[in-house]
């Protein structure tokens, strides 16, 4: 289970990598910048599978949007098939998914657009087999920043939807 | 006839017990004759009238130090509205120690005035005050009306300051006024990673400042019921963004309606009975209109597109909102019963229109605009067919506009680049006299109230 995870995730950098617009996932840098788990058999390192912690840096726990949009890209997909299998996996975990938007927008409009990505992450899930009810979702509009320099740079990482499993 | 009470709970007509101060002398005003002191608003810019408004003498050391009070707060009402440029009083000759003292027009002339307010603070043996203003056409030598006496406990005498204000104003540019108001707005504080949100509310000048919630949940986008009594609101409590109802004197809090998920961006009807509102069910934002009496709510847009920010027509006859129901999200008119849905902005260059307000006059609707080709958001105005388009404010980030009473003032909210100061700022609808709404801290979403019942 393990490594077909990890093989997601490096589906996923070198989908991300031939994708420069998008912003690396968080996902990709923990993949990045620690060993697999497998190459280190004696002493496994790192958050037990079955943790937040995993679910957060090894699944991924966030997904992106273009400007104004809220389709799940093709990067988007395999990491949120990362997220369906590992809460296939851990049936007693639920999960909220938040959806988040830049400053590029009106506060209202970005809350119903906030719902609108939150929603499409749920879809995605459900269709993956998750089950709906439970998948909460909530929408922050611009109000939750995660970056506040003025630039797309910054703004793509606003743009997103993050999975937070309880 | 006086009961003991709290100013800003009360009906106006309770507060205060208002008579003309009657015409004085030989210069007495006539009856109906239009006044020539006159400023026309409609004009682009004007420039500002000068008004001479010494203290208010009083009859008692405490009556004395409101009726000087009273004349600044007055003076900083009408300098703030870009109409008036009060004179210096250190320059005036005359002393005006009593409603009895005849002007001498000439020494006014001299300094420049073209109007002069004369007034009075007279203590009353039962512990209330009795304030009366007379307005003076200095040119003409005349009065321009018999002003106004206001009988009232002395701690309201900044809200008799600012109807006297409303008074001067109406009698110079025979509009109505909007000094004897209040906004409502959330303050901001902390980083913008994890920003902490209040309620907040205060004179439209920012006297009487006071937070109305603690921060504890991050509250939205509060407006003013017709009454000015009640706020309806956002506010993410126990992590579900829902509308709420907060009556301003109790400190009551109801949610509003049963929506299975996300409600927001509410606006009162005009008579109070109704608030309009989006709902968002599986991550599609609809309108709806809940009643107030019978707390039923009716579905006005069914469209798979995110349809929000609805706002009433001054009749209630109309309710204007925006959707991206056309790829890009733009401004409709529909009637309240959700029929005759109609766009009326066609945005070049991918521009977007947000947040509709419909003018107390009828006669426009002010929006945001953003995410055209430079970049930059405005605050606009356009006819309710789309016509007459008018850009009146620019900025990195300008949002949110909100009407004084009158029709003729806007305020907003704007934003530095990059997390930088967030704050309130009014614009008449002319363009110009852009002026900062001082507030305590970070400032966002202002609403204005209507002119205090």
């Amino acid at each position: 289970m393990k490594l077909r995870t990890l093989t997601t995730v490096v589906a996923a950098v070198l989908m991300l990598a031939a994708c420069n617009s998008k912003p690396k996932p968080q996902a990709a840098a923990a993949a990045a910048s620690s060993p697999p788990p497998a190459a280190a058999p004696v002493a496994p390192r790192g958050p037990a599978p079955d943790s937040i912690e995993y679910f957060n840096t090894v699944v991924g726990n966030m997904v992106h949007f273009d400007f104004d949009k809220y389709d799940v890209t093709a990067a988007d997909q395999s990491i949120l098939r990362g997220q369906a299998q590992w809460l296939n996996q851990y049936p007693a975990r639920t999960v909220t998914i938040e959806g988040h938007c830049d400053e590029r927008g009106t506060r209202e409009y970005n809350l119903g657009l906030g719902d609108r990505r939150a929603n499409a992450v749920k879809a995605y899930l459900v269709s993956l087999g998750v089950n709906a009810s439970r998948i909460k979702t909530i929408s922050y509009g611009k109000e939750r920043p995660l970056c506040v320099v003025s630039a797309e740079d910054c703004w793509s990482k606003n743009r997103r939807g993050v999975s937070t499993v309880q | 006839m006086f009961e003991d009470l709290k100013l800003s709970s009360l009906p106006r007509r309770r507060l205060l017990s208002a008579a003309a101060t009657g015409a004085l002398g030989a210069a007495a005003y006539a009856a109906g004759a239009r006044a020539e002191v006159r400023i026309d608003i409609t004009r682009g810019r004007v420039e500002p009238m000068p008004i001479a408004i010494p203290s208010f003498p009083g009859t008692t050391p405490e009556s004395t130090q409101v009726g000087k009070d009273a004349a600044a707060v007055i003076t900083a009402d009408l300098e703030r509205s870009g109409l008036f440029r009060p004179l210096d009083p250190k320059g005036f000759l005359q002393e005006m120690s009593s409603l009895d003292v005849q002007p001498r027009f000439t020494d006014w002339r001299a300094l420049g005035a073209q109007a002069l307010v004369q007034g009075v603070v007279e203590a009353q043996g039962t512990g209330q005050m009795r304030i009366a203003f007379r307005p003076w056409d200095v040119f003409g030598g005349q009065q321009i009306n018999n002003g106004k006496a206001y009988g009232t406990q002395p701690e309201n005498w900044r809200r008799v300051a600012h109807i006297i204000a409303d008074e001067i104003y109406t009698a110079i540019t025979g509009e109505s006024g909007y000094f004897d108001t209040r906004v409502v707005y959330i303050a901001e504080s902390g980083p913008q990673t994890n920003r902490l949100k209040r309620l907040a509310i205060m004179d439209q000048d920012g006297a009487n400042h006071r937070y109305l919630t603690d921060g504890a949940n991050l509250v939205l986008t509060p407006r003013f019921s017709p009454t000015a009594q009640e706020i309806t609101y956002l506010s993410f409590f126990r992590n579900v963004p829902r509308v709420y109802l907060f009556n301003i004197d109790s400190g009551r809090q109801e949610v509003l309606g049963d929506f299975p998920g996300m409600s927001y961006a509410p606006r009162f009807s005009p008579d109070g009975n109704k608030v309009v509102l989006s709902a968002a069910l599986n991550g599609n934002s609809d309108i709806y209109e809940m009643d107030l009496r019978t707390r039923s709510s009716r579905r006005l847009t069914d469209n798979p597109s995110i349809d929000t920010t609805p706002c009433y027509s001054p009749r209630g006859d109309q309710i204007c909102f925006a959707s991206d129901r056309g790829g890009t999200q733009q401004l409709y008119v529909m009637n309240t019963d959700g029929t005759g849905q109609q766009r009326i902005s066609f945005g070049q260059n991918r521009a977007r229109y947000a947040t509709p307000v419909w003018s107390p006059r009828g006669d426009l609707i002010a929006f945001t605009r953003y995410a055209g080709n430079d970049g930059n958001f405005y605050i606009g105005v356009m006819k309710p067919d789309g016509s007459g388009e008018r850009l009146l404010a620019q900025g990195f980030s300008v949002e949110g506009p909100t009407w004084a009473p009158n029709g003729r003032v806007l305020m907003y909210f704007a934003q530095s680049p990059n997390g930088g100061r967030v704050r309130l700022y009014s614009i008449d609808l002319t363009g110009y006299n852009q002026r900062e709404i001082l507030t305590p801290g970070d400032a966002s979403d202002p609403a204005w109230s209507p002119l205090i019942p």
